[in-house]
């Protein structure tokens, strides 16, 4: 049997094991429906144009607040990375600063935007922000000294030595963190939903939770779930196709 | 006999054809000897020694520690690999590295001591107990690999090209270190090389093999003094002789394997000349 | 020790920076939402210690030491299993994948249909949480053991438990840690988040009371503290885990300083 065959009977028996443990009286059929009955759940969401703008509610508040992350990242990595004193400054401690939990900030979010997309974005951008800049720094140190110093003897400005150095050396770098972020953005923009009730897939969870749909409930988790492999998949697929032609596609660094 | 092959055969299932490896190999070692094993790059050394270290399982024929069929690795063996890098754990330090084996075998903790710290002193590294193998030289890293071989005390210490690695000089005092160690502590050892003048220089007994699938090509005695030393033996005529014999062998192995057998029917021919 | 006196300042420097912008740049605000760090800071002390400490904040610490632990020993056990066998791992593969893929917080409401709204909750959703990176570091980092590390183990007879714990597990370790490290911040996360579904203590709980009660400089206390465990937390972690790994550290400076 091939690979994919194989990873396709795990998946089979996974929708079997959850089909067959309700009967079994291991666990209630209404805490956990047999696979069939979460089957049919799913099909009434994709029935239901509620479930169409939920996700499409998540997939913008996805899309729009990992986008100003990357963008503000990859700005304040070079800015940094370009300044030496902030280099040093920023060397030993930018690490310690990513710890302060995104989701200590929902009480604000709650505070300043009520239910409203803003507050997903503010812990989708915080979120996300963290894992570029973080990627775009090591990129940013990685910038070999000698060919920054014969930059320098050729009279290089500045700009010039981001452009044609410091940015082809970071871009790999980037890339892993833009993969990475992409992933901690889906899941900051569900939690944020989930919590404070902003429209999108974690909202309906909470919604099917509290009507105790717990079929629905199950559906939604496994759409969440499916959501996020995709985009584990593509970003994957991007990060290869645009590194393809860089000599050395490297391992992300494990932090 | 201590160790026996007789009639081994391996062949790996390729993606698209099945490769013979070895084809057909039967030689023996008695208990003391120190024989080493010479054969043209790709001959399926590696091969034939993990099939004697019980770790790769032959297609035909068998191998015989004591008289006894080698299915899995046999207590009474050690291996010393070419990969020093790899073979010892990052993780434990020098003395614990060869220590190991000895833990393994439920050995007690005092005699444990005197024959790590025996087999270390041997080698020449009895200040490193405690460093960490990747802390240490190539050389001195596989010093340590053959410090564990020896504290094992086995019947049979396996050496797969252990000094292929390593720069000329260390090889040099490497090769003077399994001289000594094998005329001090008598254990049994088959010495895997592809190098002509290492495998004359060490051993008692040469066994040239074929180019793959590989046979044995000829067992030559090698009759220099028990006495060796680099200066010396490589010096002396009869050493020229052994090795120009041995070089002209293992190029009729090669030219075997690519041209036709007249060719190499002549070069056997001058291989013998080579010797008178 | 000038070296390491001019890294602990350089260190010390930008939080000290940041939090010296965050101080004037607050200091006159008059804005509701956002209270001057001055404010914060007075209040801190009086909220955070004593009572509060033992009736929120350990209880908290508890919970995520319990799922953690939970965690890092299913999830290496597991690995191991999984990484063991390349079989076994091409029919689990997917199925981890996706388990991973899905937003831990949304397991709050799962877990509660099983284990109500106690104590047991929070530990089980925690460590539903955390254990994924560790199984999944720990399934990768065992199935990259050496070849030859593996032939020499093999060739003296360590097998069975020996060879899973001098071999297996130490060479796994890098890549444990990795996955344990990943897991820490994802359990803080759900050490919140459970306490603001449901409970009656806990920091999440109490943080998101003072919101409730526009108690905004005392939300901010919390939102302070959260970052400081966090920061504690991870710098511990980066403590045992360069002690625990110095081996791994050293030969990683090593093979840099030789290619």
């Amino acid at each position: 049997m091939t690979r994919g065959a194989l990873g396709l009977s795990g998946l089979a028996g996974l929708l079997l094991i959850v089909e067959v443990l309700p009967y079994t009286g291991l666990v209630s059929a209404d805490f956990l429906p047999p696979t069939h009955r979460i089957a049919a759940a799913l099909a009434d969401e994709i029935a239901d144009a509620g479930f169409w703008l939920a996700l499409w509610d998540t997939l913008v508040a996805w899309a729009v607040g990992l986008a100003i992350a990357v963008v503000a990242g990859i700005v304040a990595g070079i800015v940094i990375g370009a300044v030496p004193v902030l280099r040093a400054l920023t060397a030993s401690t930018i690490e310690f600063l990513r710890p302060i939990p995104s989701v200590a900030l929902i009480p604000l979010a709650v505070l300043l935007y009520g239910t409203q997309i803003q507050s997903t974005l503010m812990l989708v951008v915080y979120a996300a922000f963290w894992q570029v800049l973080i990627q775009v720094l090591y990129g940013v140190r990685d910038v070999d000294p000698i060919a920054d110093e014969t930059a320098r003897s050729y009279g290089l400005g500045a700009w010039a030595r981001v452009r044609y150095l410091l940015w082809p050396t970071a871009l790999p770098y980037v890339m892993t963190g833009v993969r990475l972020a992409a992933a901690v953005a889906l899941v900051l923009a569900i939690t944020a939903e989930l919590v404070i009730g902003a429209p999108g897939l974690g909202s309906r969870i909470a919604v099917a939770q509290s009507s105790n749909a717990v079929p629905s409930m199950y559906a939604l988790i496994a759409v969440t779930g499916l959501l996020g492999v995709t985009i584990n998949l593509a970003a994957r697929g991007v990060e290869r196709l645009l590194l393809s032609w860089h000599q050395s596609v490297r391992g992300e660094v494990l932090v | 006999m201590l160790l026996e092959v007789r009639d081994l055969k391996k062949v790996y299932e390729g993606r698209q054809r099945p490769v013979e490896a070895v084809r057909d190999l039967t030689f023996g070692l008695d208990a003391g000897d120190l024989v080493c094993l010479v054969g043209p790059s790709g001959c399926g050394k590696t091969t034939l020694l993990k099939c004697m270290a019980g770790l790769l399982a032959p297609t035909g024929g068998e191998v015989l520690l004591r008289d006894k069929r080698v299915t899995g690795p046999p207590p009474g063996m050690a291996v010393v690999f070419q990969e020093y890098g790899r073979s010892l754990f990052p993780w434990m330090s020098v003395r614990d590295n060869v220590e190991l084996p000895l833990r393994n075998k439920g050995m007690p903790r005092r005699q444990r001591q005197e024959l790590v710290a025996g087999a270390l002193a041997a080698v020449g590294l009895a200040d490193a107990h405690h460093a960490y193998p990747w802390q240490l030289s190539g050389g001195m890293q596989q010093r340590v690999a053959i410090a564990r071989a020896v504290a094992y005390q086995p019947d049979v210490l396996l050496m797969d090209e252990p000094f292929a690695a390593v720069d000329a000089q260390t090889r040099a005092d490497l090769e003077d270190l399994i001289r000594d160690l094998w005329r001090e502590l008598g254990v049994t050892i088959l010495f895997v090389t592809h190098d002509i003048d290492e495998a004359v220089y060490l051993g008692q007994r040469v066994i040239i093999l074929s180019s793959s699938p590989t046979v044995v090509r000829e067992v030559l005695d090698v009759d220099l003094p028990d006495q060796r030393d680099q200066l010396t033996t490589r010096s002396d005529s009869r050493f020229t002789e052994l090795r120009s014999h041995v070089y002209a062998q293992i190029q009729a192995a090669k030219r075997e394997s690519t041209v036709g057998s007249h060719d190499a029917a002549r070069q056997t021919d001058l291989a013998r000349q080579v010797l008178q | 020790m000038t070296r390491v006196l001019t890294r602990i300042g350089l260190a010390l420097l930008l939080p000290v920076v940041l939090f010296a912008v965050w101080w004037f740049a607050t200091a006159n605000s008059q804005n509701f939402y956002v209270p001057p760090l001055r404010e914060i800071l007075s209040t801190f002390p009086e909220v955070w210690t004593g009572q509060r400490l033992r009736t929120d904040v350990l209880p908290s610490l508890i919970r995520l030491a319990a799922g953690y632990t939970v965690a890092v020993l299913a999830g290496v056990a597991l690995g191991v299993l999984v990484g063991g066998s390349r079989r076994v791992r091409a029919v689990l593969e997917p199925v981890l994948e996706f388990f991973r893929a899905i937003p831990p917080p949304v397991l709050v409401p799962v877990i509660m249909l099983f284990a109500g709204i106690g104590d047991t909750m929070k530990v089980v959703v925690i460590a539903a949480g955390c254990v994924w990176p560790i199984l999944l570091n720990t399934v990768e980092g065992v199935r990259a053991v050496d070849g030859v590390l593996a032939d020499t183990c093999r060739s003296y007879g360590i097998t069975g438990e020996a060879r899973l714990r001098h071999l297996v597990l130490r060479s796994a370790s890098p890549q444990i840690a990795a996955g344990m490290r990943q897991a820490l911040s994802i359990g803080i996360i759900l050490m919140v988040i459970s306490e603001m579904f449901a409970a009656s203590n806990g920091l999440g709980f109490t943080i998101v009371q003072f919101q409730r009660g526009f108690a905004i400089p005392d939300m901010w206390s919390g939102i302070l503290l959260l970052g400081l465990l966090g920061l504690a937390l991870s710098v511990l972690f980066r403590l045992v885990e360069s002690w625990a790994l110095r081996w791994y550290h050293g030969q990683r400076r090593v093979q840099r300083g030789r290619s």
